[in-house]
């Protein structure tokens, strides 16, 4: 898997676990003020992309994560997807 | 003068319709909503038959991310609450002075199940961190508040099957007191799970009629053999009488009358000789200032069991005296099913309807007269008949019991 696959895939999931559009999920999203989530709706979020890829992502690594885009780069770093 | 409070909206789903106006259809056409249970494989269960809410469409009433985020029971309650609410006449009210008061026997035990399952096969780490919110009882309270902006009184009472009939008594008492002047009151159930069918199952509480469900749920009749679990909701807008007619509401009826009570006596058994459902029933008609003759109707508790519908009627007749010949009785829970803690106040609009239009639902399914249930049911066919004041039984597991009153409104 390339970065922009993984990107597709991570937004398409968020999309469906926050019920957004598709394609209002680019990395420039946040969390809170695009997307409306808030700090349980993040957990659960962080549930379904482990569950997919099969990762880790304890809760210190979240922190500091308000952007799609962060996230992204947390779960390939995870899977040693280069940029 | 003490404040009055009358009923202005209604709203309902119900395994025979969804919405006041189809729910009062079929129960006058004395139509079952019972079936074989299609939400879970019961083909190895000694119980096959529920009340179920089949495709049930959350859409006019929920964005999807709500109806993720919250238990089938919640689902039903916002769509209950919103009707009720439109029924009223969406009227414009001081949000603070509007309080909730939204019941469940269980609440989002559905939900739990489901997490419970995610901690056995995946672990801690993988268990929603919506688990809680969801499951918890109070839940409708609080989703109903937040969909309207209602900042009064917000509670969930949780008497198993009496449920929905306290909430509506308590938010009566609120508006009576000054303390709200418009609310919200309902009862919420969405337990068809296949371990509440068990449960209840093995307390030998349901009835095995599985091969003709329609007439499974047979409340006063001599070969009654357990209720028929069912789901679903009811709200009602009660409303203080000023405040209605002041808007030019329409009005249902008049929460009259409002009677609590326990057994004190078994955890689930009535107390055989209706000790605790008499002392209900005489609570409500004494706050209701009404002596025992002006009863025209009950909409009795009837679930179908052995015990309580012999034990209702032991108490109707005491409460009654000899009154009790003469009124006039019936169990739409032959129809609807059990909706637990939705019952209440599914049962309770039923009332206000039965008022407000003057026809009684019958009791559907009834054959054989039973030595120990000797009244009038009102069998298999509805009734035309003046009703001005009409009572309301629920009995809990608990031994928690509720009698309203609704009585015809006159200024």
């Amino acid at each position: 898997m390339d970065m922009a696959e993984l990107q597709d895939k991570v937004c398409a999931i968020l999309a469906d676990n926050l019920s957004v559009p598709e394609d209002k999920v680019t990395p420039q999203s946040r969390f809170q003020e695009d997307l409306d989530a808030d700090s349980l709706d993040l957990v659960e979020a962080v549930l379904a992309l482990e569950e997919e890829f099969g990762v880790t992502i304890p809760e210190e690594e979240m922190e500091g994560v308000t952007t799609v885009g962060q996230a992204i780069k947390l779960v390939a770093t995870k899977l040693g997807v280069a940029a | 003068m003490p404040r009055r409070i009358v009923v202005t909206g209604l709203g309902a789903v119900t395994p025979v319709g969804v919405g006041a106006g189809e729910l009062w259809e079929a129960l006058k056409a004395g139509r079952s909503g019972i079936s074989p249970i299609a939400s879970f494989d019961a083909s190895s269960f000694p119980v096959r038959i529920a009340g179920e809410i089949h495709d049930f469409d959350t859409d006019p009433w929920m964005t999807p991310k709500e109806v993720k985020r919250t238990d089938r029971a919640t689902h039903f309650a916002l769509a209950a609450a919103k009707q009720a609410w439109e029924d009223a006449g969406d009227p414009s009210v001081d949000h603070a002075r509007t309080g909730v008061l939204f019941s469940t026997g269980i609440g989002g035990l559905g939900s739990l199940l489901q997490q419970h399952k995610v901690y056995l096969e995946k672990g801690a780490d993988r268990v929603s961190p919506f688990m809680v919110p969801m499951l918890m009882p109070n839940a409708a309270a609080g989703h109903v508040a937040m969909a309207f902006g209602f900042t009064g009184p917000n509670m969930c009472i949780t008497t198993a099957c009496a449920a929905g009939a306290h909430a509506i008594g308590e938010a009566s008492v609120l508006i009576r007191d000054g303390r709200a002047d418009v609310c919200i009151a309902g009862g919420t159930e969405a337990s068809i799970l296949e371990l509440t069918v068990a449960g209840f199952a093995q307390m030998q509480a349901l009835s095995r009629r599985n091969d003709d469900p329609e007439r499974a749920s047979r409340p006063f009749d001599r070969d009654r053999d357990g209720f028929v679990l069912a789901e679903g909701a009811g709200a009602i807008v009660l409303e203080e009488a000023e405040h209605a007619v002041a808007r030019g509401a329409r009005i249902y009826a008049e929460v009259a009358g409002y009677g609590a009570s326990a057994d004190a006596y078994h955890i689930t058994a009535p107390e055989p000789e209706g000790l605790g459902a008499i002392q209900a029933m005489q609570a409500c008609l004494e706050d209701a200032g009404e002596p025992a003759d002006a009863v025209d109707y009950i909409n009795a508790h009837g679930t179908s069991t052995q015990l309580n519908d012999a034990s209702e009627t032991r108490a109707i007749k005491k409460a009654l005296g000899d009154h009790a010949r003469r009124v006039a009785i019936s169990s739409t829970k032959s129809m609807t099913g059990h909706m637990l803690g939705a019952a209440g106040a599914v049962e309770g609009a039923v009332s206000a309807l039965v008022v407000h239009d003057g026809v009684i639902p019958p009791t559907i399914n009834y054959q054989h007269q039973d030595e120990d249930c000797d009244l009038d049911y009102v069998p298999n066919e509805a009734r035309r008949a003046d009703v001005r004041l009409a009572l309301s039984n629920s009995f809990g597991f608990g031994g928690q019991n509720a009698t309203l009153a609704f009585r015809r409104w006159e200024a």
